[in-house]
């Protein structure tokens, strides 16, 4: 950490939120980058709050297309560095996770299979809040959103969440990894180490939303921390093919440390906690995390 | 030098004379021709060019907007349901400006499927800022891709070349193949006047707040409009170079006619024909045809048309619930004007049907009568069309 730029290439001043996750992860990720760098940008939170015309908080070269195309927008951007001749330079993707997980997974998919020379982060903060939190494939299992509401027949999200890592580590790219803004060095690593390897690298970084996940905003850090350390959000990279966990709690606390944190999930019955810690274990032991 | 190519052909050595250097395609008939051969140029090295295979028509067009951005330039190809599918990315394009050429190859949109020719699909995004050139022959397609390079690059817009189906695609003909020579002194090296380039960073594709967002639609408005300047500007430097202009209209025997045909794409070769024989007959018939679609060419139309008694406009597509496109902006082009021919409007040629001599025929006959008593009895027709089928009366 001690060499991390004190630069502000996300400069301050944009619309986020009070403990917006999104633009922490992006100010971390463009610290660990530095300023040779293309972003493009899928739309969302991140797109709207930065770019009001005529401000901008990028000082790094940055476009927003459209919604779901991001990952060939940046398809684009390589393939002219590439037959322009100009190596050294690694363009981001950057999108939420209704840009990646939903509208954007075939672009991404596409971009992927491909082999662009590309890095691909997937700012999760697991529903669509630009709209105003509504479901995402990412949104976890028994979550309030505005489409999942708490009603007499159905009470939150009724499926769990998509499992992109898995997707795109399945395509063969060469480096994919999970990340949370609460594990800033964890990250900050897994970003530098997608930009120095060759091809298409994903890191999909949780990122904690106030006012979507109902929570005050000084708690994004705790919120996000707890989800570690209950591994609801498990840290993890997967390189040429090879699962890691990069960090395994000492002493897993319980999910429900974790879910009580959020409004999102005030409604939840013990028994329904108690469903949702069988399916976090199940992931636990698949990740060889007791 | 005379090579006998099919439409296809010729739209791809035009994107090769022109030195494209990303091309981002996905496969879609009756299209699919011109990216094999691109691919071939590409694989073979004779031509420098990333060539990017994507997984949608959505994907083509954003791969080309990423990379003209960057500071290349670019091209793609498309028909029909392609075309509708990258439409959402049409508008951010133009709205961003970006000079991007493609090519539609005209196929109607389904449904019922159907793979053959009308121009319902690039009609259908006409309002989406791109500039829209419609070709007669083969020889025109190779001519207007290098043209409309010149023009998108110096007015910042994007450009549709427009062909027929099958009727050009897949039909050879002679067409004289200008050396990379000639074309390099055409069509200088791409310029953008801001790169995604991290020596200089600049914002792209903002949130344009209700303050900003009109002036930015105006501006691509005023550049459309003087398109008609600068597509006329390069057609005349493009004649002076290689011998061979297009006018945004084109005018056949039009000047004394009383009765003419208004059309866009290959329907003009055939209707010219039939107005060669209706003159050897003494008949003054005349045809015209729109190349440059947007910009619209008002002025020049209005001027032309605006001596004949009445004129038919034959077109391969409709705007559901109202009339054929052309024609509806036929009509409103001569809204403030006094003097008018009377405008009767023929549906023809949908999803790959022939339009006959015999049919056009019809067309004129209708249009004649139309002159002779002054008198429109319905504006809209169909051609061709087995009433009997859709239950009306013939």
């Amino acid at each position: 950490m001690k060499e991390l730029s004190e630069e502000e290439l996300l400069a301050p001043g944009h619309r986020a939120c009070p403990g917006c996750g999104e633009a922490l992860a992006i100010r971390l990720a463009l610290k660990a980058v530095g300023k040779d760098v293309i972003i493009a940008q899928a739309t969302g939170c991140i797109e709207v709050v930065t770019t009001p015309y005529p401000e901008t908080a990028w000082r790094v070269p940055w476009i927003h297309a459209a919604f779901e195309n991001v990952a060939a927008v940046a398809s684009g951007v390589e393939a002219a560095l590439k037959v322009m001749g100009k190596h050294g330079i690694k363009p981001i993707a950057i999108a939420g996770d209704g840009g990646t997980a939903d509208i954007g997974l075939q672009a991404l998919s596409g971009a992927v299979e491909r082999g662009h020379n590309f890095l691909y982060i997937c700012t999760d903060n697991e529903a669509y809040m630009n709209t105003g939190i509504q479901r995402s494939s990412t949104t976890p299992y028994g979550a309030w959103t505005t489409t999942t509401p708490v009603g007499v027949v159905k009470k939150g999200k009724d499926r769990p969440k998509k499992d992109v890592p898995a997707i795109i580590a399945a395509h063969g790219a060469p480096y994919v990894a999970t990340a949370s803004v609460s594990y800033p060095t964890d990250y900050i690593e897994k970003v530098k180490k997608a930009m120095a390897i060759e091809g298409p690298t994903y890191v999909h970084v949780h990122c904690p939303c106030p006012p979507g996940w109902r929570f005050d905003s000084d708690k994004t850090i705790e919120v996000a921390r707890l989800a570690v350390l209950s591994c609801a959000w498990i840290l993890y990279e997967v390189e040429d093919g090879v699962s890691k966990v990069t960090f395994n709690p000492p002493k897993r606390r319980p999910v429900a440390d974790y879910l009580k944190l959020q409004g999102r999930f005030r409604h939840l019955t013990d028994d329904e906690i108690a469903e949702i810690q069988r399916m976090v274990d199940e992931r636990c032991r698949r990740f060889g995390i007791e | 030098m005379k090579q006998v190519l099919t439409g296809n052909e010729a739209a791809a050595i035009a994107v090769k004379l022109a030195r494209a250097k990303v091309i981002s395609a996905y496969p879609i008939t009756p299209q699919t021709a011109i990216v094999e051969k691109l691919s071939e140029f590409v694989a073979n090295g004779e031509l420098e060019a990333e060539f990017v295979n994507v997984e949608s028509e959505h994907s083509a067009l954003s791969v080309c907007l990423g990379a003209s951005a960057t500071g290349v330039r670019t091209f793609t190809a498309t028909s029909s349901q392609g075309l509708a599918l990258m439409s959402e990315i049409l508008y951010v394009v133009s709205g961003m400006r970006f000079p991007i050429v493609m090519t539609n190859v005209n196929r109607s949109l389904s449904a019922p499927l159907s793979i053959w020719c009308d121009q319902q699909d690039s009609i259908s995004v006409r309002d989406s800022g791109w500039v829209q050139l419609y070709c007669e022959n083969n020889q025109e397609i190779l001519d207007s891709v290098i043209q409309a390079y010149r023009v998108a690059e110096e007015m910042l817009l994007p450009v549709m070349v427009c062909f027929d189906g099958y009727i050009l695609s897949h039909t050879a003909e002679p067409v004289d193949v200008p050396n990379q020579k000639e074309v390099d002194g055409f069509l200088p090296p791409y310029k953008l006047p801001h790169l995604l380039d991290p020596n200089k960073p600049v914002t792209m594709g903002p949130v344009g707040v209700p303050e900003y967002y009109e002036e930015f639609k105006c501006m691509l408005q005023e550049a459309m409009l003087e398109a008609r300047r600068k597509l006329a500007e390069v057609d005349r430097a493009f004649g002076k170079r290689f011998g061979r202009r297009y006018g945004l209209i084109e005018r056949y025997r039009s000047d004394d006619a009383d009765i003419l045909l208004l059309t866009m794409g290959s329907l003009s070769g055939t209707a010219k024909e039939l107005i060669d024989w209706y003159r050897k007959r003494g008949e003054r018939v005349g045809l015209v045809r729109v190349r440059s679609f947007r910009p619209f060419p008002a002025k020049e139309l209005v001027k032309t048309l605006g001596n004949a008694k009445a004129v038919a406009v034959l077109e391969k597509d409709i705007s559901v619930g109202w009339t054929g496109a052309l024609f509806a902006d036929i009509a409103a082009a001569f809204i403030n004007v006094r003097k008018k021919p009377l405008l009767m409007n023929f549906i023809c040629g949908l999803g790959g049907r022939d339009v006959s001599p015999l049919q056009i025929r019809e067309a004129i006959r209708a249009a004649a009568r139309a002159a002779e008593t002054g008198e429109v009895k319905k504006s809209v027709r169909w051609l061709g069309l087995r009433e009997k089928l859709v239950g009306l009366k013939a």
